[in-house]
């Protein structure tokens, strides 16, 4: 089975739910439009179309936009060699999913990275914790709107405090700025 | 718990039962003992936080992040090359193949991943398998060395030794190597580079027989090794576990074989699996891919488009001035490609907006990079799959029942690196 057809028997079996799959450079791509029902989507998908490996969550961080937040999960099926992507959005308000933790037991590590990086919240999650970042930092420093060079922690002494001194640095870049001012090398503080 | 129950038990769950009720009325008080951040056998900044009860483990909490950098972050803020350099430093044993790997990435993202120069392929694909076998030989020789076989790893150090000059000739660094550009290399190896590969394929072909003469009959090592960190291969996909750990378990999945990119279609090489999925079977995998690079690395050499020393100047770089530097002469007497060279530098290769997924067989595993773009030189979102992140989340369920003098050996058979897993 191809993964353009597992995609078609998802949409098949979930409706509405599941968006028409996009291809891009050969990968297929399915957005789920709730993101409540990501825990049975992804059990569907393990169960009845193979997809037995998940191979990584990542999430992305849509500042200024509504819905702020997107999950991706990339699985695979061993067995076929096949892969899908599929997404899912969630609104800032929310900031929670289901975990697919009982899916995937891969799930573990990954969500928790993704609560520690983003601050997105996943239910059902049994061991939610920080996992790069040291229990009690206040910040989750994937998000657009927290600056490169980072913040002054209200935890003094546990590790530096004071942001990195590269503001106006020469190799920091900002993404599709249209004219020279917007591509100047600053230290992005959406704050200001 | 004697050493024959050890073997009897193959399951590490039922060997915990098993202890347990061998030691109902010996049972105490538990010990939490932390190991790490900085212990030998943690092979760089891990810290496992074990309950012990006796010397029997009863729970394993793994912590990562000591080494965290922000490498995601710090990939948003600049343009798709200035990041090459960075993923030297993710598994700093195999800065080539990293280089590789996110070159190749954001060439799926242009959609000229297989237009790639045939000699650009087969280098990459020298610098990959080099890069193996030299993460392989570190991996090997530490394990054996927090085994107790201190002379393995002298052995395979004279390797790498020679495996850095290498890198060193073609890209000018021994560590930092960042030899890759989107689109090709930066520069063609030297002339006689392939000699030197040959000369050094022939020494470590009798060096790493030596090794295993060391080990793989030895005694001892068979006996630490042998039904110790048993991962069944249901296990290992349930956890998503890549590289030699899945393969260790018997499941056949290399991505050089099951989504072949370069030039891995037009080279002959076999995939080793493991049976039992343990400690033992996973250093006989890790062995094997050496004597399986070995195997690619002389076709390579033989095969390599243009000769050694390129006399028909074969390009190593995708001709186009929109995606790499043009000739710095031409830069200096052509309009157009001055234009090219200052577009690229100061605004970087102007990527589509839409996002791929490409995953590459790296020596600890599947090195993935998950790239969101909006268009533009820089990414919205760059994610990258350490295959080491997910391979230590394992830990948690492996090394209860063990004893605490397994887990070096477990963390050694697990061949992890902490640049990669904290990112």
């Amino acid at each position: 089975m191809s993964a353009l057809e597992s995609a078609q028997q998802l949409k098949a079996k979930f409706g509405d739910l599941v968006g028409e799959p996009a291809e891009f450079r050969g990968e297929i791509c399915l957005t789920l439009a709730a993101a409540d029902k990501i825990q049975e989507v992804a059990a569907f998908a393990k169960n009845t179309l193979g997809f037995d490996f998940l191979v990584d969550i990542s999430s992305v961080d849509n500042y200024g936009e509504d819905p702020r937040w997107t999950v991706v999960y990339h699985l695979r099926n061993l067995a076929a060699n096949t892969e899908l992507r599929l997404k899912t959005n969630v609104s800032e308000e929310k900031s929670e999913l289901p975990s697919v933790l009982p899916v995937w037991r891969s799930a573990n590590w990954h969500e928790r990275e993704i609560y520690d990086m983003m601050g997105i919240r996943f239910s059902g999650h049994p061991d939610l914790r920080r996992i790069l970042m040291w229990e009690g930092y206040p910040y989750h420093p994937l998000r657009k709107d927290f600056p490169l060079a980072g913040k002054p922690t209200d935890l003094p002494n546990v590790a530096f405090t004071k942001p990195a001194p590269l503001e106006g640095g020469p190799f920091v870049t900002v993404a599709g700025g249209g004219d020279s001012i917007g591509r100047e090398p600053r230290v992005r503080n959406p704050e200001e | 718990m004697s050493s024959v129950q050890d073997i009897e038990i193959r399951d590490t769950a039922a060997r915990a039962a098993q202890a347990a009720d061998d030691l109902q009325d010996m049972q105490g008080e538990r010990m939490v003992l932390n190991m790490g951040p900085s212990h030998p056998a943690t092979h760089g900044v891990l810290r496992i936080v074990l309950e012990l009860d006796g010397e029997v483990i009863t729970k394993a909490d793994p912590d990562v992040g000591y080494l965290h950098r922000g490498d995601e972050k710090i990939a948003e803020n600049m343009t798709y090359t200035q990041f090459i350099p960075y993923t030297d430093r993710l598994d700093y044993l195999a800065p080539l193949a990293n280089n590789v790997a996110y070159a190749l990435a954001v060439e799926k993202l242009l959609g000229i991943h297989d237009k790639l120069p045939p000699r650009c392929q087969y280098i990459r694909v020298m610098c990959c398998e080099l890069a193996r076998i030299s993460a392989h030989l570190l991996g090997l020789g530490a394990f054996a060395m927090d085994t107790g076989a201190v002379t393995v790893f002298l052995l395979t150090f004279t390797e790498r030794e020679k495996i850095y000059n290498l890198a060193e000739a073609a890209s000018g660094a021994r560590l930092t190597t960042s030899y890759t550009r989107i689109g090709g290399l930066f520069r063609d190896i030297p002339p006689t580079w392939c000699d030197q590969v040959r000369q050094f394929l022939k020494e470590f072909e009798v060096s790493l027989a030596e090794a295993e003469t060391l080990l793989t009959r030895n005694r001892i090592w068979v006996d630490r090794l042998r039904d110790l960190g048993v991962i069944s291969s249901e296990m290992a996909i349930d956890y998503g576990l890549s590289g030699p750990n899945l393969r260790g378990s018997g499941v056949d999945y290399d991505l050089r074989k099951k989504q072949p990119y370069l030039c891995y279609k037009d080279l002959q090489f076999d995939i080793p699996v493991g049976s039992v999925g343990d400690c033992y079977d996973r250093y006989l995998v890790r062995m094997e891919e050496m004597r399986q690079s070995i195997r690619i690395l002389w076709q390579c050499v033989d095969k390599i488009p243009g000769g050694a020393a390129n006399a028909v100047g074969e390009p190593v770089s995708i001709p186009d001035g929109k995606i790499t530097l043009p000739p710095k002469a031409k830069v200096l007497s052509s309009m157009e490609e001055l234009i090219h060279q200052f577009m690229l530098v100061t605004e970087g290769v102007n990527c589509p907006p839409g996002e791929v997924y490409f995953g590459h067989e790296n020596p600890k595993g599947e090195l993935g990079f998950y790239i969101n773009s909006r268009g533009g030189g820089v990414p919205y979102r760059l994610k990258i799959r350490a295959p080491s992140f997910i391979n230590l989340s394992i830990l948690g369920e492996l090394m209860p029942g063990c004893m605490i003098s397994d887990v070096p050996v477990i963390l050694g058979s697990l061949d992890f690196v902490m640049g990669e897993s904290d990112r």
